[in-house]
């Protein structure tokens, strides 16, 4: 075959399957087999669904032939964050405790992208219970990042951005708390979207803090990332913080932007707290270059003060603590997961210290007992209580802005992608990471990011992260489109056409789990 | 620097149900103690006519008619348990000699 199929986005992959140019069996091995070269330095992927895929591809293709109507997706393969439910494949949070656990049910995403027509590839690597930003917490190895495998990919969600940057997905889902799929694209040169609190249900999702988490979708162009948000996005009655209302079409949003490429009257906010002292001076240095182009395709740049932005990664790292010691209560040896019996047997609450203690990994651990510790009487108030005002404040300086502006932007992280070890000693220097991309969570907003070059200094990409007012996702798409439409005019090419297909300091050692031993139940096959 | 005991933080891994190593908790006060110092600065700007947000989005009253939905059988809800029998989860004893 002459194109190769993975270096397709998935709008164009869609519009081969459509003519009939293209087989969805033709699409789906075509990953399978960039997976199975790849993946073994990148490991991206945590179950790789071969078989399933390939029997689920050819049904699509059979329901095509016999004139079915399918949706705009049908027949396009999707990488799945390991965070979310599936029926068909192992379902673990990248934690031992969930070692080869297969839910009895699919999250409602999942069935959502399963009733579209589209071919779930795998589960994708991730920081134990999305814990982290940079994949080095997850209990199956690291995720290599795509441009530079001595380097992270960013996280919680760095195996679905790098399956997507390294061609082993045209699009994947991740679960963002507190940036975890908006900074991993970033650092991929990827897209990523944080839908508005409630957009996009969370049912079947393994809660890390309820109130902050949500699904979206990730992808290498902004039109995919609105196609995918059309499949997922919407009502859903089993969770009971999702929307009960209508959202617009995101892909014609994001179609609006790609021709209009037109800013003239849209008022961009620079949040001052978000930049400056702290932040690499290429990113810094692509971030004004893209204020620059906004403005000369007609946006007005105002800057915005949001004051107690700078209390936001404190209130985060209680709130989030604390629901997150709720919710992993459930992983008590009794229901599902794993059981360790102490020596001699025990009583079952001695069985339950033991199978967590063997199941939990360090950070894991850290922030359960830091949240019981942030909930205990005595300390509620000083702490819990405190960081929910904290909130309130942040939602306060959010509505301030947008009475000003229609968009907030920033970079989307202080730097651009880290070496492996370089923050794994000192668990703050990692909170201090999700800097940018916290506020949007304790406040819901929706917020995107897309890259915006590389930074010079060491060639890595740097995102554009791009906030809008909550239900108002919609606006980030036509902006996102208009921003990567007028880029790539610019450069004569995608980014991701810059990526090193020999990676800098390629070492590619198998860190995937050995058959058996992760979360391969059939023996593995990565 | 917020001090973290020994034994507070064996208290806290109790209450969290994590049989944590000694070398374990050694990390852990130290660690504990340098993130509640840089956690507590929320105390600064959280006055008292500040009120609290315990969700982004609020919704009130969130209900759905009353009728059976689609459940998991018993064979799928105990298909992942490490322990079952009779139909029924099966764990060690409850109580401890002492008790």
């Amino acid at each position: 075959m002459s194109t190769d199929l993975t270096r397709l986005t998935a709008a164009q992959l869609s519009e081969k399957l459509v003519s009939g140019e293209v087989s969805s069996v033709e699409a789906t091995r075509a990953h399978l087999d960039r997976i199975d070269s790849v993946d073994g330095a990148i490991h991206a992927y945590l179950h790789v669904a071969h078989d399933a895929a390939l029997e689920r591809a050819a049904e699509i293709d059979s329901q095509r032939a016999a004139g079915a109507s399918l949706g705009a997706l049908a027949g396009v393969p999707i990488a799945v964050k390991d965070v979310l439910c599936t029926l068909d494949m192992p379902s673990t949070a990248a934690s031992k405790i969930l070692e080869g656990w297969i839910p009895p049910y699919d999250a409602t995403v999942v069935a959502r992208l399963r009733s579209a027509g589209m071919i779930p590839l795998g589960k994708t690597n991730m920081d134990e219970f999305a814990m982290g930003s940079s994949t080095e917490y997850s209990a199956y190895g690291p995720t290599r990042n795509p441009w530079d495998h001595g380097r992270i990919p960013g996280g919680s969600g760095g195996g679905s951005a790098a399956a997507v940057a390294a061609f082993e997905a045209p699009v994947a889902l991740g679960s963002d708390t507190g940036g975890s799929i908006r900074q991993p694209a970033s650092v991929t040169g990827t897209v990523g979207v944080k839908p508005t609190y409630g957009g996009v249900s969370r049912y079947g999702a393994i809660a890390l803090a309820s109130s902050l988490d949500q699904v979206g979708p990730v992808s290498r162009t902004v039109l995919d990332a609105a196609l995918v948000h059309d499949v997922i996005g919407g009502h859903d009655p089993r969770d009971s913080t999702s929307l009960d209302e209508m959202w617009p079409s995101f892909e014609a949003a994001a179609r609006k932007g790609q021709q209009e490429r037109s800013l003239k009257g849209v008022r961009v906010g620079v949040v001052k707290q978000l930049g400056g002292e702290g932040f690499q001076a290429g990113v810094t240095q692509r971030f004004t270059e893209a204020l620059a182009l906004m403005e000369r395709a007609g946006a007005e740049i105002v800057e915005v003060e949001a004051p107690n932005f700078e209390y936001a990664i404190a209130a985060y790292y209680l709130i989030l603590p604390a629901e997150a010691s709720s919710n992993l209560a459930k992983f008590d040896s009794v229901r599902f997961g794993l059981r360790v019996t102490p020596e001699g047997g025990g009583t079952v609450e001695q069985v339950m210290a033991a199978s967590r203690e063997a199941g939990f990994g360090p950070e894991v651990k850290r922030r359960i007992i830091l949240g019981t510790y942030a909930l205990s009487a005595g300390y509620y108030d000083a702490y819990y209580g405190s960081a929910q005002k904290v909130r309130t404040l942040i939602q306060r300086d959010f509505d301030a802005a947008f009475e000003k502006v229609d968009l907030l932007v920033s970079p989307s992280a202080p730097t651009t992608a880290f070496e492996f070890g370089s923050k794994t000693e000192d668990p703050l220097s990692m909170y201090l990471n999700d800097i940018t991309t916290i506020p949007a969570n304790l406040a819901g907003v929706p917020g995107l990011s897309l890259p915006i070059g590389l930074a010079p200094e060491d060639g890595l990409p740097v995102g554009l992260q791009v906030m809008a007012p909550a239900r108002e996702d919609a606006r980030l798409y036509t902006f996102g489109a208009t921003i990567e439409a007028l880029l790539e005019e610019g450069w004569g090419h995608p980014i991701l056409d810059l990526l090193p297909a020999q990676p800098v300091s390629g070492e590619a050692a198998h860190i995937a789990p050995a058959p058996g031993q992760g979360t391969e139940p059939e023996g593995g096959t990565l | 620097m917020s001090d973290f005991s020994r034994e507070q933080v064996e208290h806290l891994a109790g209450l969290s149900r994590i049989a944590l190593t000694s070398d374990e908790i050694d990390h852990l006060v130290s660690e504990l103690g340098s993130i509640v110092d840089n956690v507590a600065k929320v105390s600064e700007v959280a006055t008292a006519d500040v009120p609290a947000t315990s969700h982004p989005i609020p919704l009130q009253n969130v209900t759905r008619p009353d009728v059976v939905g689609e459940l998991l059988t018993q064979e799928q809800a105990l298909a992942g348990a490490p322990d079952a029998a009779e139909g029924r989860f099966r764990v060690s004893a409850i109580l401890g000699e002492e008790q």
